[in-house]
Formats: C-alpha cells, structure tokens, sequence
C-alpha cells in the first residue's frame, strides 16, 4: 500500500536546485530541475559519501560537490566512467505539492534494521 | 420525439457542439441557449488580433443571428442562469424558468485574480471577452498611457503585444524566471523575452506582484522587490479557474472543474458539460483542441451514438504576429531521454526535440517553426525517428544535411564587433587587412592589424575571422572547447561576451550555439563567473550555477561537514575576537580548530544547518565572512614589519590590512592569495603568492605569478613603486587585468605565463591610463561585490539552503 505525504511545495526547491528530507534510512534530496519535473534519490554519493543535494543540476543530472561524479536523477545511475547508484525514490506532484512515499520509505527502513 | 435541451454557455464549446448536434440528427433537439455576454458564439482566442487592431470583431464571430434562426435555437444571450433544478428538470434565471430534458453545461472559465490590496481598483481588468478589449481599446486612446500586464502566459503576451501596437506603454511583469515557463525552457523564454524588449515592451521576471495603488483608480503596480511601475490599466492574466459555480449549487460531482465521464457526462445522466469548466480525469482543459474534440463526443452522446473523449496531446503557438514559436509535449530532461539542440544565432532560431526511445515526446521552437505540426504528428504517432535521426532537427524538406559550421557565432558578429580589446581592433579591420594585403597567417594578421598581438586571449577568434574570410585554405590551430557543451574554448567565449553584449546565461548559449539546453557543472559556473566579471551592474547572480561552497559560504568537508573561517585583517586578532570564537566552538561543539597557512582560524566540522547561527554568534563579534571557500581573494599574509621588528622597513601589517579591506569580495577567477613582507627575510612568505609585496627602504617591489600547491614556483618581479598608493593601484589593476582575461579556474601563474611577464608589466606598469582604467572598473565593480554573505544569510537570504525541507518515515510522520 502507497502512502502518499506532501514533503512540501515545488516553489520550495529552487530550479536547478534541491532540498532534503530527513528519513530514517538518512537523508533523501529532492531536485527540482529547470523545466520543473522533480526527483529523489538518496543523498549520499557511493563513492565517498558526498552530499548530492549540494551538487550542481544540470539537466536531470546532478554532480557530486565533493569529486564531480554525475549522476542520473531518474535512474540514479553514475554517468560515464563512473560506476556506481545511487537509490531512487518516487515522488508524486500534485499541482504545486510534491508527495513521497512513506510507505516505500518505512520499507527500506524495516529491511534495514531486520538485516542487521 | 423532440427533446429539449437547454445549454448554459455561448461560447466556442458549446457553439461547436450544436453544430455537431445539428448536422448529425436536425431537429433532433429543441434548443434554448444562454449566455452571460449580450451576444453569440464569437472565436475567443481571436480576440488579441482584434485588441491589436488587425480584425474587427465582425470577423470573428462564429454564429450570426442568421445561424440560429435557421436551426431554430431560441437564445437569451446576456441572461445569466442562477440555478438548475434538478429535481424538476428545470434552470432558473432571472425568475423565469427553463424546463430541460438535457442540459449541457459550458460556462468555461473565469480570470483568476491575484488576491492583492487593490485589486478591484477601476482600471484593474481581465483579458477574457469582447468587453475586456473594448476597455482596453479604450484606455489606449489616452496618449502616453501606461499598461501593466500581470503574467507573462500566452494570454498575458498577447495582450501585451496588442497594448504595444495600440501605442502604449507596456510593461509585463511575470513571477517566473522566464516568460511562458509552462511551454518554454530557459533558452526559448530568453528569445522571446528579446523579441518583446526589441518591440520596447518592458518585461520583468521573477516579479511578485505586492500591491496595486490608487486613489480611486487604478495609478501603479508595486513589487514585493520595491519596483513601482505607473500604470493606467493594469490587465491581470496570470491564469483562469474553470467556472463551476451553478454546478457545485446543483450538487454535481465538483474538483477544480466539473468532473465528466468519457462521454462527457457529469454525475447526473440528464446533464453533460464541455469545455473549459470540466474535468476529465484529473485534467483541466484550457487549449481549443481538446475543447473541440469535447464538443464532437457530447454530440454523440446526446444523439445516443458511442463516442469517447481522450486525453490528447496539445500544441502552443503564441499568436503574435511576427513572432514564431511552437511548444508541444514534454520536454522535461531525463536519462532515458536525449536531446537535438539546433540554435542558429544570427538568425535568432532554437529548436529543441526531446527524444525517448528514438521517439519525439517534447519539441520546442523559436524563431523557424515551420516543421512544428510535422514534429507534432510524429510526436502524438509515436513514430520511430531512428532512421532520419541525423538530420531530424533540419526538419521535414531538409533530410540529408551538412554538419554545423563552427565559425557561425564568428561570422554572425557584425563588423564593429571589437575581437582584440587589449588593441581595440574590430571584425571589420581585421577582414579588410586580409582581404586587401593578401595576408595568409596568423603572424601576419598580428604584424598588420596588431590583433591578439598582446595578451593573446583573441587568437581563436581571429584565426576564426581568418578562416571566414580565407576559406579552407586557412586551417585554424585546434582550441580546446570549455567543455562538451560547446565548441568555443573559454578566451572565445569571453571576448564574445563582450562583443555581443550577452548579459545572461541563456543568451550566451543562445548566442554562442550551446549544444545542451542547461549546460553542465563545468561550464555554468565559468559562464557565471564571466557575466559577474564583465557586468558587476547589471547581472545577477546565478546561484544554482554556483559550486556548493560559493552557494553557502563555508567549505564542504568529506563528511559533508563544513569549516567556517572568518576574515582576520592582516592576520591581525585580538583577545575579544579571539574569545568569541572560542564561545562559538563552545556553544556548537565544533570538534576542530585549526590555524591556517593563510594566518586564519578555521573552524572545523560545523554542520549545515549550525551555520546561520554561527555566523550570527561571529557577527556580533564584529566578524565577516573570510572568504575562504571563493574563487576570490582569500587572505593577505603580513608580518609584524616596522611596527616592532628591527629589520622591517615599512608598515607591512597596515598595508597588508588595507589591500585586504580594499579588495574583499571581490570575485576571480580562481582562489587569489597575497601577502606583505615588511623586509627581504620575506617572514610573509610573500615570494611564492599569486601577488606578494617585499617592503625595501625605496618602497615596494610587486612580485606576482608564484605557486605554492601542485606546482611550486617563486613569483616574477613586477617591479618597484615609491609609495603604498601606487602599491595599492597597481596591485588591483593586476588582477583587474587578471579578472578579466584569465580562464575561470586558472591560476595567476598559469594565466600570466601564458600571456607573458612582459606584456603584463607593460599594461599595468608602464601604460598608467591603462593601470587607471583597470582599476577604476574594479573600484566599480566593488560596489557590487562588498556584501557580507554571512550577514545576508543571518537576516534571512536562502534560508531555504540549510533547513531540511521535510521528514518523512518517521513513527510520528507515518501515523
């Protein structure tokens, strides 16, 4: 079962910009791109752990601030050389109101805490 | 049987459908049609040419008097419907009532009005029916009138465009960043915004409408930003709301727009409703396509035949005439989708399809939309463009093109066009030399013309202008483009910056033919740096261009982490300064702190969202921001010089404090570190900075382009001047002249070696009107740049950036 909430509104993010959300399985960036369409992924390169929420977005790819990996917003795929993911987490937009699911989150969360 | 049906609304929905109806099955139906405008069906969205002047309003009438007669519709025009009775199948109006077997509902939409102090001032008006144009037709006539448009949509521009050949004075204020950004990217909304200032339209983006003022009449519009614009009308076309009002009464099933079936039915059987006050699975309509299709499918349905309405694709086309452009589809960047930038900028063309599965799902064009409805067809077909992808953007008579001419940016420059500015040489005289002696290299157009004869920067575009004018003949030495976004390297972009006047970053893609729509994270801070450099006035800062530690004032660490250090004058402290940051390492638990190589204190592991606060703790101690995260001037490294040590020759401290407090702020192209040695021992260091001063007893020797990181290198001498002034005045014209020809990210010892020693001394030591004119545009550019970014961000600026926007999976948060 989906459990939609709002997470906020688009005029929130900046274009081209991002904003996180505080979960249990860590922090999650929400972008904004400039032709408005939103995506989540998990905020946390797989190479050395950088904050991609602080990287720059160009089209629906954003680079890590710390060593320039780029990375898919739709796919959280690394671009070019790189290989690695990042996890991708689906938003739904309602006119202005962005929504996530807490159910898929929860999930995650519950996987989590039975593998350890 | 004849059945009645009564429709509630007169405009292009409801009119399309009686024709449907009438065509279908004649006499089917007997009709009574009201509608709140004293007159017929007219074709609304052919009411900008008539408000510019170019129809009359018998032009666009739909259905005459004659027409309803013929097919025997009884009409109440200007008769507003109050109620529907459901109960006993009849409408109320104006106390009279109408019996129905069915009803159709089409009362479309109304203007949405920005709820502002002001709003119902005389003057203030929509731009929805023929009464809305005759006001504004009206208050045209006054000469010198003012016009503000509110919303830069299609319906705002239009109108703004109308106002403009009526005469007025027009202004359009649009809360976007760009014009139309609904059916627009970036690049296209810079063209049309342009095109619109070109006509003398003023247009003012990212505009928060505050307040509209008068004294019993509408005299002025006043933006949140402190702008009033003077105004006689003020048109609101900021969107529409689909007008539900009799329906929500009626208790039909109600969300934004009346909801309806496939068949265009409402939740009542006997009642159906077309156009734009209906909603049909979740979407409103306000585009005439898919009103029309409405329209066909309620026809059928009221003569019991199977019809179904689809969901479609739409097309925008602004109706402006002599401007082009056409939106469609989705053109939202993604990773299973690529893209075909085509831009032409002598012509002023951008085309852009969004492909996904070698199938078009979005185009946009400006400028050349010829091939627009053939994109479009292929788009809602689905067809598959594999075969033709090379020569797809060329358009349907063009298949099978040549490659793109990398000199068009160069060969679009007119001949005024300046290309060496350390010479003041243009286009035209660099073409004319060629042409008239023959000259066939690069050494010989610098012998003649004296063109990149200096610092070299122009080279690429001269030998550009050579290969234009030379042919093939002449073959150009490889430049290494800025990045894959563009062929041009960094020197031609700047120069060509300057040249064309291009004072944003999408008219610098337009203009210099970017190959993406938004860019990349190489190139986006470079143009950014570029436009801050070369416009300090009139270029705003664009901070999703920025690198994350010049977005939010500290240094990202590994941990995602931040260190904060503050500026320290000189390297100068004293015990009160010193104690406030010992309160605040305290107060935020800041594990570590750490003296700097540039004689600072850095504070070490400061999270995110801690920074405001610690910044405000800092600024009450009288700190600012330090800076050490810029590509900008970071420190001035002094020592104690002849204020206690026996050696020292001059103040050191006092002039290292000065430049500092003289330069802060300002940006550059990569991280610029200085220093002041109060004798030769050099205690500063001074000998291996990107600028440092040795202090001697005759005065001051400048010494610049030395490195101390990747490579080591001691500095060059600049040479020796008398007095702290001229020290100060040929310290900033250096880097003024390193600001302005440097290649973002390029070190002073790797700009100036590649420029030579030489021509710097001679532009900054020997030319003192060029030294005066350096300087002078640096002191300028100050004025901009002498902001303490921490003390903005304490009162409030991007507090969006440190605060999580939510949390999400939390027990409490799921409940």
């Amino acid at each position: 079962m989906s459990d939609w909430v709002e997470i906020g509104r688009l005029s929130d993010i900046p274009q081209r910009g991002a904003r996180c959300v505080d979960t249990p399985i860590g922090r999650i960036a929400v972008f904004r791109t400039a032709a408005d369409e939103v995506y989540a992924i998990e905020d946390r390169c797989p190479h050395k752990g950088g904050p991609l929420s602080q990287g720059i977005v160009h089209g629906a790819q954003v680079t890590c601030p710390l060593h320039n990996w780029v990375f898919s917003l739709e796919t959280g795929f690394a671009q070019g050389a790189d290989e690695g993911a990042v996890r991708t987490f689906a938003l739904k937009r309602d006119g202005e109101r962005i929504l996530m699911d807490a159910s898929a989150i929860l999930a995650a969360a519950a996987a989590r805490i039975a593998a350890e | 049987m004849t059945q009645k049906l009564v429709v509630v609304g007169a405009g292009m929905a409801s009119g399309r459908a009686l024709e449907h109806l009438f065509e279908a099955a004649p006499g089917a139906f007997e009709v009574t049609l009201f509608g709140a405008e004293p007159r017929g069906n007219y074709n609304r969205i052919m009411l900008s040419p008539v408000l510019a002047g170019e129809k009359s309003y018998g032009d666009i009438v739909t259905h005459d008097a004659a027409w309803y007669a013929e097919n025997g519709v009884a009409c109440r025009f200007g008769e507003t419907v109050t109620k529907i009775d459901r109960k006993r199948k009849v409408v109320v109006s104006k106390g009279s009532e109408t019996p129905y077997d069915k009803l159709l509902i089409a009362t479309g939409s109304a203007p949405f009005i920005i709820p502002v102090a002001g709003k119902d001032l005389p003057g203030v008006m929509a731009f929805r029916d023929l009464d809305d144009v005759n006001a504004m037709v009206e208050a045209a006539r006054k000469p010198g009138a003012k016009a503000v448009v509110i919303g830069g949509g299609l319906l705002g521009l239009e109108a703004a465009a109308a106002l403009k050949l009526r005469g007025m004075d027009v202004t359009v204020l649009h809360l976007m960043g760009h014009l139309m950004e609904r059916q627009l990217d970036p690049a296209a909304g810079y063209l049309l915004k342009k095109e619109l200032e070109g006509r003398g339209i003023k247009v003012h983006v990212k505009a928060q409408t505050k307040a509209i003022l008068g004294d019993g009449r509408v005299e002025a519009v006043a933006l949140e930003d402190g702008t009033i614009y003077p105004a006689d009308i003020v048109v609101m076309a900021v969107g529409i709301r689909p007008e539900t009002r009799i329906a929500v009464d009626a208790g039909l099933y109600v969300e934004r727009g009346i909801v309806v079936s496939d068949q265009m039915v409402t939740s009542d059987p006997d009642i159906l409703a077309v156009g734009e006050c209906v909603e049909h699975e979740n979407v409103c309509y306000g585009l005439v396509a898919p009103l029309y299709d409405m329209a066909r499918v309620a026809a059928k349905t009221l003569i019991k035949e199977d019809a179904a309405f689809r969901p479609v694709e739409t097309a925008t086309q602004l109706k402006v005439t002599g401007i082009n452009l056409y939106s469609a589809g989705d053109f939202a960047d993604g990773d299973d989708r690529e893209e075909i930038v085509l831009r032409d900028a002598s012509a002023g063309v951008y085309k852009r399809l969004v492909l996904k599965q070698n199938r078009i799902v979005g185009a946009v064009m400006y400028g050349e939309t010829s091939d627009g409805a053939w994109f479009f067809d292929m788009l809602r077909k689905g067809t598959d463009i594999a075969e033709m992808r090379e020569t797809l953007i060329f358009g349907q008579a063009y298949q099978g093109g040549s490659p793109l001419d990398p000199t068009a940016a160069v060969a679009a420059l007119p001949d005024d066009a300046e290309i060496c500015g350390c010479n003041g040489v243009c286009k035209g005289k660099i073409v004319s030399a060629i042409t008239s002696k023959g000259l066939t290299s690069l050494d010989d157009v610098r012998a003649h013309t004296k063109a990149s004869a200096s610092c070299g920067s122009c080279t690429g575009l001269v030998e550009q202008v050579m290969k234009l004018t030379l042919g093939d003949s002449y073959n150009p030495a490889a430049v290494q483009p800025m990045c894959t976004c563009t062929d041009l390297g960094h020197d031609d972009v700047r120069r060509l910056i300057k040249a064309k006047g291009l004072k944003t970053i999408p008219a610098v893609m337009q203009e210099l033919e970017w190959k993406t729509s938004c860019g990349c994270a190489k190139c986006r801070p470079a143009l950014n740096y570029y436009l801050v450099c070369d416009w300090p006035d009139e270029y705003a800062d664009d901070y999703q261009s920025r690198f994350i530690n010049e977005r939010v004032h500290a240094n990202i660490q590994k941990d995602g982490t931040y260190s904060v250090v503050p500026r320290m004058w000189g390297g100068v402290t004293n015990a009160a300064e010193l104690r406030a940051i010992a309160d605040v390492v305290d107060k935020f638990n800041i594990p570590a702190v750490k003296v700097t190589g540039g004689q600072r204190i850095d504070m070490l592991g400061v999270k995110k969202e801690d920074l405001p606060e610690v910044w405000a703790d800092l600024g009450k101690a009288g700190f600012v921001s330090g800076h050490a995260y810029a590509k900008g001037l970071r420190t001035v490294k002094t020592c104690v010089g002849s204020d206690w040590c026996r050696f020292g020759t001059q103040d050191s401290t006092g002039l290292g404090i000065r430049i500092e407090k003289f330069m802060w702020g300002s940006w550059t192209p990569a991280k610029v570190k200085m220093a002041v040695s109060g004798c030769p021992r050099n205690c500063a260091e001074a000998t291996c900075k990107d600028v440092g001063v040795i202090c001697v007893d005759s005065g001051f020797e400048i010494h610049f382009a030395g490195a101390a990181g990747l490579d080591i290198k001691g500095t060059e001498k600049l040479g020796l001047v008398a007095s702290e002034e001229e020290a100060l005045e040929v310290i900033v014209a250096l880097t003024q002249m390193y600001r302005e020809q440097a290649r973002y990210l390029e070190r002073i010892y790797k700009w100036a070696k590649r420029i030579g020693y030489d021509e710097i001394r001679r532009q900054i030591l020997d030319d003192k009107d060029r030294r005066k004119a350096y300087f002078d545009r640096f002191v300028f550019s100050q004025k901009f740049a002498q902001v303490d970014p921490w003390s903005e961000r304490v009162s409030g600026k991007d507090k969006h950036e440190f605060k999580p926007m939510a949390s999400v999976g939390f027990a409490e948060a799921a409940e």
